[in-house]
């Protein structure tokens, strides 16, 4: 009886510690949340700037560029998948490499040989456990990521997207990562990063008519300088909303299990409260029924 | 007449305000943009300090890797990396 008692005093110690640390690690989440956003519409300038220009570029300029011509017989793709270094996220990375599964399956369907770059440690676990070769690893920043890091990633696809594809090289590069949408809601989403989806404007865009630019040193020159910005760009913005989703879904799983390590609490301490009333019951009827032995032999 | 004039890094935006003049150094030679100059995107060369004239004042930023971009609206300085001096 005693022995029962002290287990559930065990237990509603453990229960209590493991509250408080994913109590602490649901609060650290809220914070890297609003760091994130915060960090996304700082980006937002330079990456609009971007599109802009390359929008204002390609539509005026009737030449070809790599960066947004279709290639005739795309064979090679590259698809860039996002997922959290750490897990604790509920079902965050598992969605976001859901999400990749479908891509890749479609990618094969339209016979273009899948290569895969994964970014955070489930990721490159996921793939490595299923004996897949991955075309390149990142990993160690997913939750404060920075523009080296999307660099770093970016360098790598345009190097595989500027290789003509019999060396090895790709014809287009997706991206999968999890769009922040509000923080209760985080869906994944792949997009095509290259080549460049331009928009058909019947309606001149926000901000008046594009401007006729002229171009120094040529509008060839400054697409190929705009290539990799445009790529690490994108990337950038993409690593930082993803980091916004991975701390939203790792706050709401930490709340999640914060609220049942209090429903267990609870649970064990009525329990623990009603042992020690039936110990105290069973020794006062085990002491009754002792006296009343003694008394009926005396 | 000033032109609005924004520094902007990928990380975030660097300098933003009024100014009567910007000197860079695009790849083709030096070149100062007054207000009203016509719309044009150049490239930039590497690690290089533009110049921004605001009255008397000057701001120099150091650039790495980057655009010019001239629109009516004013002129954008997109790099690499930005910092200023």
């Amino acid at each position: 009886m005693a022995g029962q008692l002290r287990e559930y005093r065990r237990r509603i110690k453990t229960v209590n510690s493991t509250k408080k640390i994913t109590k602490a690690m649901e609060l650290i989440a809220a914070s890297r949340i609003a760091k994130a956003r915060a960090r996304v519409t700082a980006s937002r300038p330079y990456a609009e700037e971007i599109t802009r220009v390359i929008t204002a570029v390609a539509s005026q300029t009737t030449i070809t560029h790599p960066l947004t011509t279709e290639r005739p017989t795309p064979t090679r793709a590259a698809v860039v998948i996002v997922t959290s270094d750490r897990g604790l996220a509920g079902g965050y990375s598992s969605n976001a490499l859901k999400r990749a599964g479908e891509l890749v399956e479609l990618l094969r369907e339209e016979g273009k040989e899948p290569l895969l770059y994964a970014v955070g440690r489930k990721a490159v676990g996921y793939y490595r456990f299923r004996g897949r070769t991955l075309a390149g690893e990142y990993t160690g920043f997913t939750e404060q990521p920075t523009y080296a890091n999307a660099k770093e990633v970016a360098d790598a696809l345009i190097q595989a997207f500027t290789t003509p594809t019999e060396e090895g090289g790709v014809d287009e590069i997706h991206l999968v990562f999890t769009e922040y949408i509000s923080a209760m809601t985080q869906t994944p989403a792949a997009h095509r990063l290259l080549p460049m989806v331009l928009r058909e404007h019947d309606e001149p865009p926000p901000g008046g008519p594009l401007p006729n630019y002229e171009f120094e040193p040529s509008a060839e020159a400054v697409l190929d300088a705009l290539l990799p910005r445009y790529v690490e760009s994108r990337l950038y913005a993409a690593l930082l909303e993803a980091a916004a989703s991975e701390s939203a879904a790792r706050q709401r799983a930490m709340k999640s299990a914060t609220d049942n390590a209090e429903e267990l609490a609870k649970t064990y301490t009525r329990a623990a409260n009603r042992a020690r009333q039936d110990a105290i019951t069973q020794e006062i009827s085990e002491i009754v029924g002792g006296a009343n032995a003694l008394a009926s032999s005396n | 007449m000033p032109m609005r004039v924004a520094i902007v890094s990928p990380e975030q935006e660097v300098w933003s305000g009024d100014a009567d003049m910007v000197v860079a150094r695009t790849v083709e030679g030096d070149i100062g943009v007054l207000p009203g100059h016509v719309p044009m995107l150049a490239v930039l060369v590497r690690d290089q300090t533009v110049r921004v004239k605001v009255g008397s004042q000057e701001i120099s930023a150091g650039v790495d890797g980057g655009f010019l971009s001239v629109t009516k609206e004013g002129v954008s300085i997109l790099a690499e990396s930005a910092t200023i001096a």
